[in-house]
């Protein structure tokens, strides 16, 4: 069991499609301006991140250029494509040599497909930021088409893609549905989520894991309302500046209550929830006594 | 109405050599443009007017840099006349020696045609500088225009300088303390808000510009950049969620009753682990109250309510001032 909750990512692509910066962004609180000082990554860096508890996320972070590249499909193939849960190949958009990118990443697919065919592939198309506005679905969309066929043909028909850049909440997006992809018991938390909700007459409950502030799940499954539906990335990125700023008062952010309509607490040591209510009149107390009765739920 | 108005509005002026980064500060004090979009605008080459309305009616004029102002015409000796401030940019990275002498004319021109013309300078683009170079900068940068202005026998005009830079907060301060001073009523507000400080256990609070995070007043104690920064983020990010769920919620009901009813008041109270609270509450005329409350002992429910009670107060005299200056500006002019 406690094996089965270590969970081994590989972040690979080529050098300087911005894989690092993405680490340090969601990991380890830098801000999208400070990974301009992030240098080359030597051969592979590891992280261990502890996740909701009881999940350790092996992160290797693969240096891209080319050198270590022909390296990780060579000697140290048995080494890096064992016992991986989750590929995520970067692909930066700029690239002048595409078709050379695509070709790593069918290297990495053949050696998964060998050491642990039920991985999980996601491809993110980053430094979306750089494309203008108007042709980014088109690009995206070409892309996907071309990398969809390629990973079909070594067995993994079902790639997941997502359009990211480190400027806004994209990145947000799609770190958590990997992530999520992850955590087991993701219906336990569903129920449970949806009763809360009931209990609480609230428009909307959401999940966030607290060190990262990615998305665990929310109480909209069907989304009826008229939401924002950037709505998750958006609150994600505000509360993580938010939480950036309270380090500067050498303290850590607690509740934050809004018009007495959102709520944002921790609901255990490693999730916050962030209730939005239909009405501001309800009972500060009696809100918060709910907010405390539910953490038993989420241990 | 509107041309009356535009004489006794408190303007600003900024001006400088070209490329000093004046466009820039625009932006993003007044559009929250990000910093590093403005390494592409384009040189600026007509005055502008930015109008910016808080508790006064502010107006930023941007001059071009490259105009030749020091021969004074006719337009430029009415313009300086109906400005409350001269706000001048030096380019702190760059060879700042012709900056400080196109200065030191523009000040005496200023000053013979308006005595009471506030002169401020900003020392800009400090980003870049380590932190006893700016000390240096600085203290050379100073002497040097008091020698120019002393040449021309001007050493009694008071002149402030600022270290700013638009990457950080700098840039927000030194502009808020420039708009302080054109703010008539500023005294009260002051011994307002000490009031409202001393009666409530808060350790700090700021009235703030919601746009543009321009703090117009604060109390009297030292202002810390940290926490000044702490509550320009909190304004930002109460305004963000709110906004968030706020739209949604008009959209649904947008075709019966938007209009009729009033503007929802923003009020968010957030509690940190070593106890700090930072509250929030929104004022009269776009402005908001932020204040950093330490309960210490006592029960933080309580403490809020005591807040919220002198809040409600303050904010009573914020619109009793506010009505007051509206009746007399115009007479005092």
């Amino acid at each position: 069991m406690s094996s089965n909750n270590r969970k081994k990512l590989l972040l690979m692509g080529r050098s300087g499609s911005g894989k690092s910066s993405m680490r340090s962004i969601i990991f380890s609180n830098y801000s999208a301006f400070d990974t301009r000082r992030l240098g080359a990554t030597i051969d592979v860096e590891h992280s261990h991140l502890r996740f909701l508890g009881n999940m350790t996320l092996n992160l290797w972070d693969c240096g891209g250029q080319d050198v270590f590249m022909e390296n990780y499909f060579s000697q140290q193939k048995d080494h890096i494509f064992q016992m991986v849960q989750v590929l995520i190949h970067v692909f930066d958009v700029e690239s002048q040599e595409v078709i050379k990118d695509i070709e790593i990443f069918t290297k990495a697919l053949k050696q998964l497909k060998k050491y642990s065919p039920d991985a999980k592939i996601f491809v993110l198309l980053h430094k979306m930021d750089l494309v203008q506005r108007d042709k980014r679905q088109e690009l995206f969309q070409i892309m996907m088409s071309k990398l969809q066929e390629t990973s079909s043909a070594y067995g993994f028909p079902d790639l997941v893609g997502f359009p990211t850049s480190i400027w806004d909440e994209s990145l947000y997006k799609a770190w958590s549905q990997i992530i999520c992809s992850l955590i087991p018991n993701m219906a336990t938390y569903q129920s449970n989520l949806k009763k809360l909700k009931s209990v609480m007459g609230a428009r909307e409950i959401i999940l966030f894991e607290k060190t990262t502030f990615l998305v665990i799940c929310s109480s909209n499954t069907m989304s009826g309302e008229l939401l924002d539906p950037k709505r998750f990335e958006k609150i994600s990125n505000i509360m993580k500046n938010f939480k950036q700023s309270s380090m500067k008062l050498k303290s850590s952010f607690k509740t934050l209550v809004l018009n007495n309509t959102i709520y944002v607490s921790e609901l255990s040591s490693n999730m916050m929830c962030f209730i939005v209510l239909n009405h501001s009149d309800d009972p500060k107390d009696l809100i918060l006594e709910n907010i405390k009765k539910a953490k038993a739920h989420f241990q | 109405m509107n041309s009356e108005d535009n004489s006794d509005k408190a303007t600003i002026l900024l001006m400088g050599l070209r490329r000093g980064g004046k466009s820039s500060i625009c932006k993003v004090v007044f559009h929250n443009m990000q910093p590093l979009d403005t390494l592409y605008l384009e040189s600026t080459s007509n005055p502008t007017m930015e109008h910016f309305s808080t508790l006064i009616d502010l107006a930023v004029m941007e001059l071009p840099g490259q105009l030749n102002y020091f021969e004074p015409n006719y337009d430029s000796e009415r313009l300086f006349k109906s400005v409350g401030a001269l706000v001048y940019v030096i380019d702190s990275q760059d060879e700042y020696m012709n900056a400080l002498t196109n200065f030191a004319i523009i000040v005496e021109y200023a000053y013979k045609v308006n005595p009471d013309i506030n002169i401020e300078v900003l020392i800009h683009k400090v980003d870049g500088l380590s932190e006893d170079f700016k000390v240096d900068t600085q203290r050379d940068i100073m002497q040097r225009t008091g020698e120019e202005l002393l040449e021309l026998g001007l050493d009694g005009v008071q002149v402030s300088f600022y270290l700013t830079s638009i990457f950080d907060h700098s840039i927000y301060e030194a502009f808020s303390r420039i708009v302080q001073k054109l703010v008539p009523e500023l005294p009260f507000l002051e011994n307002m808000l000490d009031n409202l400080v001393q009666h409530s256990k808060i350790e700090k609070c700021f009235l703030f510009d919601i746009n543009s995070k321009i703090y117009v007043s604060t109390d009297s104690s030292p202002v810390d950049i940290v926490t000044y920064e702490t509550c320009a983020e909190f304004v930002d990010v109460t305004i963000d969620l709110h906004d968030l769920y706020k739209i949604q919620g008009t959209e649904g009901a947008v075709t019966d009753s938007t209009s009729k009813k009033p503007p929802l008041e923003v009020k968010g109270v957030s509690a940190l682990n070593n106890g700090v609270v930072i509250y929030l509450r929104q004022m009269i005329r776009g402005l908001a109250l932020v204040a950093l409350i330490r309960p210490d002992d006592t029960d933080v429910e309580s403490c809020l309510t005591v807040v919220d009670y002198n809040v409600d107060i303050f904010k009573k005299g914020l619109e009793q001032v506010w009505a007051h200056a509206r009746i007399t500006s115009p007479e005092g002019k």
